[in-house]
């Protein structure tokens, strides 16, 4: 008898060798207390957060705080129903209309998580007979929107304006067409040229979904993405989002402004056949997310931290994931899993935490130091940060 | 374009892929026997997407295991 664990088995070797190097296992940490939205208790020591997507710092605000507690107080603690039946309370359409008003657009559709919104938008939008072209650097939950909607799945060079186009040319004019962008691709902190490509895209007759995940709240004047950044906000007909970067809690949504929208609360398998969001979390992201229309110095406070930590760590001689800072996220390149694992340890024993990011989420086999900034985290600490990296990268000898 | 001809080009253009310079023929394949990775699949792919002026998606790339499958599949996707 076969046993179905068989094809894990390299995954297993692999991490059972990083192991027995004596390295503090990457992906088994635990925060035993969360002080601050830049602070936390590792293993028992005072750790700076640099790898959580907490890019507002909403997730201590106060007024955040407040909102759930009352919502825990006056509608329990759980919906235990799908957004169709019994799971749609006052709160879910509230945090609905804060979207509206975030992204000024006329729909707003709630999931419980950011991968169910674009498991559910593309696989429900892109069916059979249909074509999506996306970036071969998409998110995992794009990919899986993909499969499950049995499309023709078409990628392209990541960024690549020119793949793209071609590739749109040679689908059969009157087939449905799906193109799928990111506003900030996660993992290298690099943004896309959406101005372009959704130019094109539209030419070709194809519908346009953004996925703003890792710059909502941030990038653009208002807050709400590349795709507001570049211009280009009125000619996307989905932007999908989430509530677990800035917002600061958990689940992901759709906004656009098509008619015939509202048909997809019926249609969508991971919206219908699920729980909707506890009434606390709604309550929480429909604060939070009415507080993020206003934070015109926190954004300008997280670019500052961002272009400093860059500048920082290219100065003592880091490969960085971009020239320039493009994002709050920056990527610092490692020569391979193992040093890229003592690396990881060195910073969290300086008292830092950084995400350790290694294939298949990484685009070209890279194994990368993710370090995402956050609006609270101050000038003092990012100077700390800076000197943390410089010891770590020394003692793990990745820079001389 | 003939089945002779559609080899003919795509065994130019596998060249630079085939790192290793192993012998190809119908029954070689690209994750076994040429050990291509998912990049290497991508790139391989949309030269020969450029070259054919065609697209293979990816629901029809996991059909194709071998050189040969391959072979048929351009040839039949040039309509």
């Amino acid at each position: 008898m076969s046993d179905l664990f068989d094809k894990f088995q390299p995954m297993i070797d692999l991490r059972a060798g990083l192991l027995a190097s004596g390295v503090e296992d990457p992906f088994g940490l635990v925060m035993e207390r969360v002080v601050s939205p830049t602070v936390a208790i590792c293993n028992g020591r005072e750790t700076i957060l640099l790898g959580t997507y907490n890019y507002m710092g909403m997730t201590f605000d106060p007024d955040v705080i407040a909102a759930g507690k009352e919502a825990l107080d006056d509608f329990g603690s759980g919906t235990t129903g799908s957004r169709v039946l019994n799971g749609t309370y006052i709160g879910h359409k509230q945090v609905e209309e804060a979207l509206k008003d975030f992204y000024a657009m006329d729909h707003a559709m709630v999931f419980s998580t950011g991968y169910q919104a674009n498991l559910g938008v593309i696989s429900t939008m892109a069916g059979k007979g249909d074509y999506v072209v996306l970036d071969i650097d998409s998110h995992a939950s794009i990919w899986d929107g993909c499969k499950m909607g049995d499309a023709e799945v078409v990628p392209f060079k990541h960024n690549d304006v020119e793949a793209m186009e071609k590739r749109l040319k040679r689908i059969p004019e009157d087939a449905g067409k799906l193109v799928v962008l990111e506003g900030v691709y996660s993992m290298l902190g690099d943004i896309a040229p959406l101005k372009e490509m959704i130019g094109i895209a539209r030419a070709h007759g194809a519908m346009v979904l953004v996925d703003e995940a890792h710059s909502m709240g941030f990038i653009g004047p208002n807050g709400r993405g590349v795709a507001e950044d570049q211009g280009v906000l009125d000619q996307v007909d989905f932007v999908i989002g989430t509530f677990s970067k800035s917002v600061g809690t958990v689940g992901g949504f759709c906004v656009s402004n098509h008619p015939k929208f509202e048909i997809l609360r019926l249609v969508c398998r991971p919206y219908v056949f699920t729980a909707s969001l506890p009434p606390s979390v709604v309550a929480t992201a429909a604060t939070s997310i009415r507080k993020l229309m206003h934070s015109g110095n926190k954004r300008a406070h997280l670019w500052e931290n961002s272009k400093t930590l860059h500048r920082g760590l290219k100065e003592r001689g880091f490969q960085l994931g971009t020239d320039e800072p493009q994002s709050a996220i920056i990527s610092v390149i490692m020569p391979d899993l193992e040093r890229g694992a003592a690396m990881w340890e060195a910073l969290l024993t300086e008292g830092l935490y950084v995400n350790l990011a290694r294939p298949p989420a990484t685009p070209a086999n890279m194994t990368l130091l993710r370090c995402s900034l956050c609006a609270e985290h101050s000038a003092e600490q990012v100077g700390t940060i800076i000197g943390m990296f410089e010891r770590a990268g020394k003692a793990a000898g990745i820079i001389g | 374009m003939e089945r002779a001809d559609v080899d003919t080009t795509i065994r130019s253009l596998i060249e630079p892929f085939n790192k290793k310079g192993i012998e190809i023929a119908d029954t070689t394949t690209f994750s076994g026997d040429l050990e291509f990775d998912s990049l290497t699949v991508m790139d391989f792919v949309a030269a020969i997407e450029d070259e054919f002026d065609i697209i293979i998606s990816m629901n029809q790339q996991a059909e194709i295991e071998t050189y040969g499958q391959l072979i048929d599949a351009v040839v039949k996707l040039q309509g």
